[in-house]
């Protein structure tokens, strides 16, 4: 028994896939952009803010880091309507994945901060700068430069990450498999295509954060 | 560090093992040879379909699918070996012989006739869309407009995408059991099931009470097999004929769906 590649039949799909493609990125551009946001706001709150603060934003980061995606994706979809909230399925894929990675790039940016010397901070209180003004210029920048690897490799687990959205029926790429599987009953031939687009896009998204850190980092040796 | 011209080079490497092993050709008995000479059989069983099959409190998988796997494994004297699949992976399980057969509320259709062989039909099923009493909707283009949850790749899905308008909002979750979850959350307004999935729903007293809208289609379940097996299929034709005949097959009927099998069965 042999079995016949037909890329064809799922290939006439492309409009399912090339949907499943922009749905993945509008996940990821969401919450890499929003989540690194949080990430920021948080790691400025833990090493600096009030004490209750600090530990709200303490229990967050190690809920999240500590129970499953799935969960969290399911929470929030199929838990909170109960309590009134009832987002959209992309809508809570996106606040899923904000909050998600908002924990873990808490978390390395605080390392980034930590590493800064305290010369750094002191060099900025002698300019006459705020604190606001000394954190974004003098610490927060090269912090992110000295992170910016990690956290480029953590939005890209988060773009792999989004695949556990079509389980709320998001239609991004993982979805698109299954769909077309489900309708084309060649199972191989569409997870073999998807995984290549995969592939695809976790490349073209390191190489994008590359070089948006070499813009954003000009004092930094290439990496 | 992974130089570009490395990484190329694992990539080659890669897709170089996938043609490999396509070109592969493992060979294959007949399937009823190789089952008997194993000893076990692998049945491709829902867990998250009630009273087809679910996991009951003792975390044992139950249901008139489950009955019915026992039933073709004590007569064919075998172990029986109960393999968990959704709606959306059953079929490639087959294909890719993780299981010998599939019992899994299979309906036929022309598509999956075209992969895979059905035996005769061993219970009824009726499918349909549900909702609560304030979503009115009786005819398919009362959907317009309507939030719909179904499972991928289920019979439902098949069905509803066909008759819904295009205005309808059509949510394809990845199991039965995120469908469900879907319905009683509200999250969807409607539901694309089958009817005694609707009633196991309604015997657990949800918030939200999926009353019949529309019945999609009344299609009985198969059990599924690999193409081109005459001797496994007349093997299980002639299970399924006796058990219709000493009411061993009404006797799962009545536990799980509480009536009898239909006439003409």
């Amino acid at each position: 028994m042999t079995y016949h590649f037909d890329f064809g039949a799922v290939l006439v799909y492309w409009p399912a896939l090339l949907h499943g493609v922009l749905i993945t990125l509008e996940l990821t551009g969401f919450g890499a952009v929003l989540g690194v946001g949080l990430g920021i706001v948080c790691a400025y709150i833990r090493l600096g803010g009030p004490r209750p603060l600090r530990f709200i934003i303490g229990v967050y980061v190690e809920m999240i880091r500590n129970t499953p995606f799935l969960v969290q994706l399911f929470f929030i979809f199929f838990g909170l309507p109960a309590l009134g909230l009832s987002l959209s399925a992309i809508a809570a894929a996106i606040l899923a994945t904000v909050i998600n990675l908002g924990a873990y790039s808490t978390e390395i940016i605080r390392a980034g901060i930590e590493g800064t010397p305290a010369g750094q901070t002191e060099a900025g209180a002698s300019l006459g700068l705020t604190k606001f003004e000394s954190f974004r210029h003098i610490i927060l920048k090269p912090a992110l430069a000295r992170i910016w690897p990690a956290l480029s490799a953590q939005i890209i687990i988060v773009m792999l990450g989004t695949a556990i959205c079509s389980q709320i029926a998001v239609q991004e790429l993982t979805y698109a498999a299954s769909f077309i599987q489900s309708r084309s009953f060649r199972a191989f031939e569409a997870y073999f295509v998807v995984t290549a687009l995969y592939l695809a896009l976790a490349i073209l998204l390191r190489q994008t954060l590359r070089l948006g850190g070499k813009f954003l980092f000009p004092w930094e040796r290439s990496r | 560090m992974i130089t570009r011209r490395y990484f190329s080079q694992i990539l080659a490497a890669s897709f170089g093992t996938a043609a490999a092993l396509t070109a592969a050709t493992p060979a294959f008995a007949g399937a009823l040879a190789d089952i008997m000479k194993s000893g076990t059989i692998k049945i491709a069983v829902p867990q998250d379909f009630p009273p087809f099959g679910s996991v009951g409190a003792d975390m044992q998988p139950q249901g008139y699918d489950i009955d019915m796997a026992r039933l073709i494994a004590s007569k064919m004297g075998l172990t029986l070996d109960l393999v968990p699949v959704t709606s959306e992976n059953r079929i490639p399980f087959l294909q890719t012989h993780k299981v010998d057969i599939v019992i899994s509320s299979l309906g036929k259709t022309p598509d999956r006739a075209k992969v895979i062989d059905f035996s005769d039909e061993y219970a009824p099923y009726v499918s349909g869309i549900f909702g609560p009493p304030s979503v009115l909707v009786s005819t398919p283009a009362d959907l317009a407009g309507k939030t719909i949850g179904v499972t991928r790749g289920a019979l439902e899905d098949l069905e509803v995408t066909k008759i819904a308008p295009p205005s309808a909002i059509i949510n394809r979750y990845g199991d039965n059991q995120s469908t469900i979850a879907a319905f009683l959350s509200g999250q969807v307004q409607l539901i694309g099931t089958a009817s005694a999935v609707a009633s196991a729903i309604i015997a657990r007293h949800p918030p939200v009470l999926p009353g019949l809208k529309i019945t999609l289609k009344n299609s009985p379940c198969y059990i599924g097999l690999n193409k081109n097996e005459p001797d496994l299929m007349a093997k299980l034709n002639s299970i399924i004929a006796t058990a219709k005949k000493d009411g061993s097959l009404n006797a799962i009927s009545l536990k799980w769906l509480q009536t009898p099998l239909p006439a003409g069965f």
